[in-house]
Order: structure tokens, then sequence, then C-alpha cells
């Protein structure tokens, strides 16, 4: 095998992951302040269709990135209004979520079915990127090098700074914080719209980079694994990168085995390895003394009410 | 126990009249419109499979207006769960109702038993009863053309293959491809990769740049989005489009690509309810019957290539060339079909082993 097949491999696997990196830190966030937001799949598809709507429409695949923030923060604030403000059961109102946003895309984009824009290409020149080596470093779109800027960010905001400690306290124990003078319900709608600002943009990634169209439900069950990702990673930022970038190489691997011609294995076990992987660390992570109970947000998913 | 499944089976049958009476009354028939109700794997925006199928039942619109009024159910999971969409659809008065994947058979067959006045036609299955039809299009003539032009431009002589799931319509593709190509250049390969999905347009994308990874600078699928197409564009080689004319997603990958055409046959079949000579039947129509189609050649397309692939349509279309002709052996050698011997629809519609060339 050359470099330059390794060095796409590489490539392929990147893309796949960054997409799921960007959705699951988002919820990370979220679930950090203590909201279990399930809807990840119907944010991703609204940030797909309005990322692809304005970039088709203005010619600017940058404009399709804000707008699917936009929109990915706009379907989160449905979320947030019905679980905060009106403290209606998460859970129901994250999949409701989610089942709105496959009928909302689709809607929308009904009328950009069958139209194509220009791929998001990579940052720097090509001249950068001849060499497979150099192309394994500069060789990508803007979206990847935000994805891994934003698990630095995220990480030292949750370790480093005071607004991160109050996020977390929010999180652990909501009442003390609110006790304490904090406004919890102002974080956790700060919260729920950055993770629906990353879905988003995650769910662009999809329309204006993978497959630069528009198709119903293009995003197939990504939002799923972003949420078990989350899971995966014991709510830690860090974790979370090794994990996407797993799930991606598994994905991206399993095809590559196809096609080299590894017959032996059959095609239905390739396809189950990325769920066999996450069974085998869930079950790590339940078996470390440590972490018996997840390292879960203690108030994750419950609702709140200054009263 | 016997009496409440009669009685419950009775009310169904009750049910099902009372939404066809107004149907029957001759003087109400002229302005009731015929109801026709579909049942999509996918959805309608997958340019695709499901796409085909719908752009059949708006030409059954054009062609019938107020005379009918047509009704769909998208993203029908397959298996049991299908029999509630079906029965929906019964229920809301609807005289037939197409269900178009191979998966929607048995609840096909389960609603249809409940509702023995309604007309039932299911694609690609092989069940049938008096009101339940089932028709499909030999895409697999299709694949010999698309296969021949492969052989004719692959500069490696690998073509890369995305599959959905190892049926026998999928597998008939597969070999009527490779069979066709190896005409062309005897030691042309086909690589196989299943994605185990008939509907993901990442992982269609991730298969295909595997699969130009390994070599092939042809790429041709069975599952429904254009994603495949993108990634060939993207990495400059050449590929064929799937269920549709796909050209706009590729203009310089895209070579042609296997058309279905659906609209003939619904016309055809609704037709048949109106006046009431509507029977059950088994329908596999092919590039003769105009039920599936080869998209304009792109200019890429080498006159070479060009004509040889126009002979076999017309070979296929005058029926003197079938696709899979013997002598023809599977990968172990096994001699399948004798010298001179045309397949059987029996033998294709079974299909499980792959011809030499195939790595699946």
């Amino acid at each position: 095998m050359t470099t330059a097949i390794l060095v796409s491999i590489l490539m392929t696997l990147v893309a796949a992951s960054t997409p799921i990196l960007l959705a699951a830190l988002g919820e990370l966030v979220t679930e950090k302040a203590g909201v279990l937001n399930l809807g990840v799949e119907g944010m991703m598809l609204c940030g797909a269709v309005a990322g692809f709507a304005v970039a088709f429409s203005t010619g600017s695949t940058m404009l399709g990135l804000v707008a699917a923030m936009a929109a990915g923060v706009a379907t989160a604030m449905v979320f947030a209004v019905l679980t905060l403000s009106l403290t209606a059961n998460q859970v129901a109102t994250g999949l409701a979520l989610t089942i709105f946003g496959i009928g909302a895309s689709s809607l929308i984009g009904a009328g950009f079915v069958g139209r194509t824009i220009t791929r998001l290409g990579p940052v720097f020149p090509a001249a950068l990127s001849e060499h497979p080596l150099l192309r394994a470093v500069f060789g990508h779109d803007i979206v990847v090098y935000l994805s891994l800027a934003l698990v630095l960010g995220v990480s030292l905001f949750l370790r480093r700074t005071r607004p991160g400690l109050i996020l977390r306290a929010v999180g652990e124990n909501d009442a003390s914080a609110h006790a304490i003078g904090y406004p919890v319900i102002a974080i956790r709608y700060a919260a729920i719209a950055f993770g629906g600002a990353l879905a988003g943009l995650g769910g662009a990634y999809f329309s204006l980079a993978l497959t630069p169209m528009w198709a119903d439900r293009l995003t197939a069950g990504r939002g799923w694994i972003a949420l078990a990702l989350v899971v995966f990673a014991a709510w830690k930022p860090g974790r979370l990168l090794l994990g996407a970038y797993l799930f991606g190489a598994v994905m991206t691997l399993e095809l590559q085995a196809k096609a080299a011609g590894i017959t032996w294995l059959a095609p239905e076990f390739l396809a189950m390895t990325p769920y066999l992987a996450t069974i085998a660390v869930l079950t790590m992570m339940s078996l470390g003394r440590r972490s018996g109970r997840l390292n879960a947000p203690a108030c994750l998913g419950k609702p709140f009410s200054a009263s | 126990m016997t009496s409440i499944i009669t009685r419950r089976r009775f009310n169904f049958g009750a049910g099902a009249s009372a939404a066809a009476l107004p149907l029957l009354g001759a003087g109400a028939r002229a302005q009731a419109p015929l109801g026709v109700g579909f049942i999509y794997v996918g959805p309608v925006g997958d340019h695709g499979w499901t796409w085909t199928h719908d752009q059949g039942r708006l030409a059954l619109e054009k062609e019938y207006g107020a005379k009918i009024k047509t009704s769909f159910i998208e993203n029908v999971a397959e298996g049991p769960d299908a029999a509630r969409a079906i029965r929906q659809l019964a229920q809301a008065g609807n005289q037939i109702i197409f269900t178009t994947s191979f998966g929607f058979m048995n609840p096909t067959i389960q609603v249809a038993r409940q509702f023995p006045n309604l007309k039932f036609e299911h694609a690609t299955g092989y069940q049938r009863a008096d009101n339940v039809a089932t028709y499909n299009a030999r895409f697999y003539e299709g694949r010999a053309v698309i296969g021949t032009i492969a052989g004719h431009m692959s500069k490696s002589g690998q073509a890369g293959y995305i599959a959905s799931f190892p049926i026998p319509e999928v597998v008939m593709g597969i070999n009527a491809f490779t069979l066709a190509a190896r005409k062309v250049n005897p030691n042309f390969r086909t690589k196989v990769i299943w994605a185990s999905t008939w509907y993901d347009p990442a992982k269609e994308a991730d298969a295909a740049k595997a699969l130009i990874d390994q070599g092939c600078d042809m790429i041709t699928q069975h599952t429904d989005s254009a994603a495949a197409l993108q990634a060939a564009e993207q990495r400059g080689v050449f590929a064929f489009g799937q269920a549709s004319d796909m050209k706009a997603f590729a203009p310089k990958a895209h070579l042609t690509a296997i058309v279905d055409d659906w609209s003939g046959y619904y016309i055809k079949r609704v037709k048949e309810v109106m006046d009431g000579s509507w029977k059950t039947g088994d329908v596999w129509g092919g590039i003769k019957d105009g039920m599936v189609k080869i998209a304009p050649y792109n200019d890429a397309v080498t006159p070479a290539a060009r004509a040889a692939a126009d002979e076999v349509t017309k070979g296929i279309v005058a029926g003197t060339l079938h696709p899979f002709t013997g002598e023809l052996k599977d990968q172990k050698g096994t001699v399948r079909l004798k010298a001179g011997e045309k397949a059987g629809d029996e033998l294709l519609s079974k299909m499980d082993w792959y011809v030499d060339g195939v790595q699946a």
C-alpha cells in the first residue's frame, strides 16, 4: 500500500469523523449543563438543509455554514422553550425534536432535490498539499480545523474557566447553583443553543462537504452515533475526539477491507464492528471502579424550576 | 376463538366494501375519483428508487387528472410494521395499492387477505394472490449495457460496485455487469462493497472512495443516492447513475445511467382497474418494454464503447442477445449454464452465486 493510499484513507477517516465529532461536542456541553437533548439528529438535518439552501441560493458555502448553525440554534430553541420554560419531559421532547427535524428538513428541502453546489474545498492553497504527507496536514477544509479548535476550546472552557465551572455546577447540582445565585435556566438555554449550533454545523458538513447535495435523511442516523459517543467519551472532550476518530476509522476501514477483497470476514460482521466497539468500551468503563456511574452529570435529564 | 377471528375478518371486509361503495355505484363512478395508493421504502427526495416510483405516480395524475386520486406514504420500514401503512391506505378507500419494495411482500399479502375487494401490486416480489399482482424490471439488462461501456473504458480493468444486500436482484446485476465487461476485457474484475443499506449517502460516498483507493476507475452502484457519483467526480474517475439520470450530480463522471420507468406500467394497470379488466399476474419488463432505459451518454463515452453498448441494447430488444448465455461458470468453476443455453427466469430469480471476475 502506497503512502498516497494511506493518506487518502486518513483523509476519508477524518472527513467521516468530523460531523459526528461536532454534533457530539455540542451535546457534551448541553449534557454538562444537565440537559439531555436527544434531538441531535433532527437539529443536524435542519442544519444540513438550511446550509444547503443558503449555499445554493447565494453561492457561498461560508454563508451556508453560518445559516446551518443558525438553523441548529433555532431548532434547539424549540427544545429549550419546551423543556426549560415549560418543564416538558426532556427525553420525549428530544425524540419529538428528531421527528420534527426529519419532517421540517424534508419540507424545506423539497425544492432542492437534485441540485448540486460546489463542495467545501481545502482551506490551504493546493500547492501546499501536493505531497501526500503534507496533504494529510494541510489538505482539509475549514470545518475540520474548526472542529479540532473547538475540542480544545471546550476542554479548556470546562476545566480552566470560571464560566465553565459554573456550567458544570449547574449540571451537577442545579438547586445549589440556583441557591448561590446562578441563573440556572439562562445557562441551560445557552448550553442548548451551543449544542444546536454545533449539531447544525455537523449536519451542514454532510450537505456542503461530504455529499454536496440535499437528499432526505442525509445524515442517516449519525446523530444517534453522536449521542452514543458522548457516553462513550464519559463526558470528556479529549476522549470525545479520540472516540469520534475511532468511530470514523472503524467505518472507513470496514469499507477499505471490503474493497481490498478481505472476504473471509462477513460484511455483516464488519458492519456491526462500530457498535461492538461501543459495547466493549461501555462495558470496560462500567467495570472501572472510579467511573461506576459513567461520570454522567448528576442532574442530567432532570427538569428544574426555580421555586 | 375462531368465530372471533371470523367476525373480525368480516368486519374488515365490510369496512372495505363500505369504503368502496361510492365507486361501485354506476352513477357515482363518474364523479368519485379512483383511489390509487403507494407505499415507498425511502424518501421521495432520494432521487433514486423511490423517486422513480413517485415519477410514475405523477405520470398517473397527468394521464387521468381528476378521474383518480393518488396518495402515498414514504419512508415505510420494511417488514411487519409496513402492514399498518398498507392497511391505512386500504382503509382510506384506495382501490389499488402499489407497494414498492421487496420487504413489503409479506405485509402486502397479509393486508390483501383482509381486503379481498381491493387490488394490490407488489414490486419485486414473488408471492401472488387473486388480488395481488407482482411486477419488476429487468435491471440486469441495463447492467449489461453499462458493463460493456466499463469494459471498453476502464484503464485499470477494475470496477467498483457498491451493493446493498446480497439478494438475487443485486447478485444478478453484479454478474450481468461483470459478464458484459469481461466480453470486452477478459481480465476485467469487479470489486464489490456491501454497504448493508439502500440509502446512506455518506457511507455510499466513502465506499466509492475506498474502491477508488483500491484501484477502481469505474464506479457503479446498487444503492439509491447520487453520493457515489459525486465521490467519483471529485476523484476524477467514471461512474454510472442508478435508477434515474444523475448527470446533474456529476457532469464529468456520469457516463450514463440505468433509468427505471414505471409510468407505463402504472398507467396500464390503473386503466385496467377502471374498466374492470384487472387481473393478478406477474410482469418482469426490460428495455424492450420501456421499463428499463439507458440515459443519454456522456460526451466522454468513446465511439467504440458507444457502438458496442448500442449493439447490446439492440440485441436485447431484438431478443438475439441474452446477458446470461452459456457457457457460464461460477467462481468455483461449476458450470451453471451449458454452451448456448440462455438463463431462464427461474435461474435468475434465485441467483446466489458469482461469475468469475467478481470479488464479493
